[in-house]
């Protein structure tokens, strides 16, 4: 029999307001191994830490119980503090009766009767918990990061300049991400391209840093400190030594049909393209789909031209594989697909846009050349109406429940800008809330209202009604003065809700990173731990993790780079001890723990084991630990019982059980 | 039962889901017609004050088209709310419908059934 502490906190009135605590610790104390239980306001505090030092020394305790908030905020403070006073750290158990408990309880008699049991498990299973000692793990000193927009640029950047080495991997031609698309930016204005390009130059020039694009992260596997990714290369059909990016090729191809997807499609390019004229690296690709020769073998202008003999029809995807310590994910976003929003005719007129086409439009590499007009027929709108919110904080099936937070304050620099450039064209905005919160953003958007005349009308738009004349009848309201309003526009520009990249659902299944309802990455904790996710080595950059905007993105990055550097600065890596292991006598080699196991950790050998005297070879599991997780996955479908998890056995699991159930 | 749940549990409407943009009163036809416009229904049972909206004009200038219920981006559809309050002033004044034998015979499978609902609770006999 262990002799066992108990250890019942206050957690100020978190607790205590709704479990008697003192009841708790009485009733501990009948508890069997239990020789001393104690209750503290904040047992995380110095000074409840010094309570528990002394109860150790004092009782020559055993184990300890520590009945308080989730194992997730302090298990590891209690484990330390064991481990400082000679107790092995794997000897601590934490009762949660605040998330499990206080919490969600009101009746203080049935939160108590509830603690106790859960300390009582606790208790039970601390009589069956082995002393485990933490193993160590090299760590990889690189790190990927997956996207090559400015979240991924920045992150890059600041790890390399901590002198480490770092790839970007980016799916498009070119690294500059969303940002690239954009006009000018809020709320300084300032040209989009002019502040990221010099990112993009640094990125590309800096000697930690290698840029993989026209590549995705194919498979994933390891774990922190250690992964292997294997990365898909696409054929580019042009050789990157070779090409001197003079864009012949481009001019000459005669395919100009595909639509130019940086453009938001809103005009077409050639099949062998670079996105941008500042692209980075500045070495075209062929879209296969596009592309004459690839498809009937006929053509070969481009390789005509080309003077340095860079194109090479023969290139073939190829898969590289890597060793990396740290893996950031900075995914972006893209906006929501409109079709469900008939009443916006956003599919019926070329004259509805979104906010990221008019960006486009508004920009002078753009496919009207900078000039705002229709896209119908050319000519300059008089008319402009914009409509907030179109798929934002809808809680039905056809838009996203968040708000997407950067439309706001862009509808106000589209508007401005318009004003400002085209003084007779008038601008409305129909908005529902206008949110700017942020530094000087509120005064950016009175500007809009104030210096430029941009007409706020509170009150969403009902519907778009495109005319037989070109124009689009806008049916709206202004709540404020309780008002129909039909109205006349040539151009009406929605302010489409954003979404994390839909490819990001596939990179979050291969890093095992969990994300929420809405696809976003979530973090390891929403306020103290924002860029990181809950799977070790994982970290957040970007719009991946939320909706921001720019100045919060490179800050995010930031920190996420901050996050990496601190995990690659150490030369080795405790690893977690509550790992699986094969009972030898047990296992019989069925090789079910292996097919579920999601890590690769489960390999088998043939042994000789000694089954009650009677020697022979087996097949039997063996679980490479510093690969193993502790997901658990094996024990449960383990057929005989074989595979158990150290510090969550069968055993403990069972007497926790029983101790519920008393 | 009071009115404020009873136009709730009839609608199946959680008034509170509303945020108030509007786009119910930007979509209605009848708006110029109505004295209380589409988007304060939800307002008005949110303060207890279902009388007020049962006595309105608006309760029979809703033309149960439902493009309010069809574009509320909250689920709040205030189309539903205004049918409410009709069919407890029609049970207040105990009329006779149709009774339910006759029905089969006047259903249209090409028509809503939640229409034909309204259309009755508003022509009846």
């Amino acid at each position: 029999m262990r002799r066992i502490g108990v250890f019942v906190c206050h957690c100020g009135s978190n607790i205590a307001a709704t479990v008697d605590v003192k009841k708790v610790v009485e009733m501990a104390l009948k508890e069997q191994g239990v020789v001393h239980a104690e209750d503290y306001p904040y047992m995380c505090s110095e000074a409840g830490q010094v309570k528990i030092a002394e109860a150790i020394k004092e009782h020559k305790l055993e184990g300890i119980v520590v009945c308080s908030c989730s194992p997730r905020m302090h298990e590891a403070t209690f484990r330390k503090c064991a481990e400082r006073n000679g107790l092995n750290p794997y000897l601590v158990e934490i009762a949660n009766i605040r998330e499990h408990c206080s919490w969600i309880h009101k009746d203080m008699a049935e939160a108590t009767e509830k603690a106790v049991i859960l300390m009582r498990a606790a208790v039970a299973k601390v009589h069956l918990n082995a002393p485990l000692q933490a193993g160590e793990s090299a760590v990889t000193k690189k790190a990927l990061v997956i996207g090559g927009g400015i979240a991924g640029i920045q992150t890059a950047i600041d790890i390399a300049d901590a002198g480490y080495k770092v790839d970007i991997v980016e799916k498009e031609p070119s690294i500059g991400g969303r940002m690239s698309q954009l006009d000018k930016t809020f709320p300084t204005l300032d040209c989009s391209a002019c502040i990221l390009t010099p990112k993009m130059v640094e990125a590309a020039a800096h000697e930690n840093i290698t840029i993989h694009t026209w590549s995705e992260v194919e498979k994933v596997s390891g774990f922190v400190g250690n992964f292997t990714v294997d990365i898909r290369k696409k054929a580019r059909y042009v050789n990157m030594d070779k090409c001197t990016g003079c864009g012949v090729c481009q001019e000459k191809c005669p395919s100009k049909k595909p639509l130019n997807e940086f453009n938001r499609g809103l005009n077409t390019r050639s099949a062998i393209y670079t996105p941008f004229a500042q692209a980075i690296p500045n070495v075209p690709v062929i879209d296969a789909n596009a592309c004459i020769k690839l498809n009937t073998g006929k053509c070969g202008i481009c390789e005509k031209f080309c003077q340095v003999g860079a194109i090479d029809y023969t290139q073939k995807d190829e898969i590289i594989t890597e060793q990396y310590g740290a893996i950031v994910v900075a995914t972006g976003f893209d906006t929501i697909k409109l079709d469900k929003y008939g009443e916006y005719a956003y599919n019926e007129s070329k004259d509805v846009i979104t906010s990221l086409e008019l960006e486009r439009i508004m920009n002078a590499a753009g496919p009207t050349k900078g000039h705002l007009e229709r896209l119908s027929d050319g000519k300059a709108p008089k008319e402009i109406v914009f409509i907030q919110c179109v798929g934002s904080r809808c809680s039905d099936d056809r838009g996203k429940p968040y708000c997407s937070k950067i439309c706001c304050m862009y509808t106000a620099k589209h508007a401005m800008l318009i004003r400002d450039k085209y003084p007779d064209t008038n601008v409305t905005v129909f908005y529902i809330d206008v949110r700017t919160p942020g530094k000087n953003f509120d005064e950016f958007y009175r500007r809009a209202v104030e210096d430029y005349g941009v007409n706020y009308v509170k009150g969403q738009v009902g519907k778009v009604a495109p005319q037989p004349d070109g124009s689009l009848m806008v049916h709206g309201v202004d709540l404020l003065e309780n008002k129909q309003i039909v109205k006349k526009a040539d151009m009406v520009v929605l302010a489409t809700a954003i979404e994390p990249n839909p490819d990001v659902r596939k990179i979050a299944t291969m890093l095992t990173a969990s994300i929420d309802t809405n696809n976003f990455l979530t973090e390891a904790h929403p306020k103290l731990r924002p860029v990181e996710s809950p799977t070790a080595g994982v970290f957040l950059s970007g719009v991946c993790q939320g909706p921001k905007d720019i100045p919060e993105t490179v800050a995010q990055a930031g920190a996420a780079a901050v996050k990496v550097i601190g995990l690659l600065a150490k030369d080795k890596l405790k690893t977690n001890p509550c790992t699986a292991k094969a009972d030898e006598l047990r296992c019989n080699g069925c090789s079910q723990c292996a097919n579920v196991c999601p890590y690769g950790a489960i390999s088998y050998e043939t042994k000789q084991v000694n089954d009650h005297g009677i020697r022979e070879d087996r097949r039997i599991a063996v679980v490479n630990s510093a690969l193993c997780q502790g997901c658990g996955a094996c024990t449960v479908t383990c057929p005989s019982g074989a595979m158990d998890l150290q510090g969550f056995s069968n055993r403990q699991i069972i007497a926790e059980v029983d101790a519920i159930c008393r | 039962m009071n009115k404020v749940e009873e136009i709730k549990l009839i609608s199946g409407v959680n008034p509170l889901k509303c945020m108030k943009c509007g786009k119910c009163s930007a979509s209605c036809p009848s708006f110029n017609e109505m004295d209380i416009k589409p988007h304060q229904f939800v307002t008005y049972v949110i303060n207890d004050d279902v009388e007020a909206l049962a006595q309105s004009k608006s309760a029979w200038k809703c033309l149960s088209c439902f493009a309010c219920i069809e574009r509320c981006p909250r689920d709040v559809k205030p189309g539903k709310l205004i049918d409410a309050a009709r069919q407890i002033l029609i049970r207040q004044r105990d009329q006779e419908g149709l009774s339910p034998d006759e029905i089969p015979a006047l259903l249209d499978e090409e028509i809503p059934q939640q229409l034909l609902m309204s259309a009755f609770r508003k022509y009846r006999r």
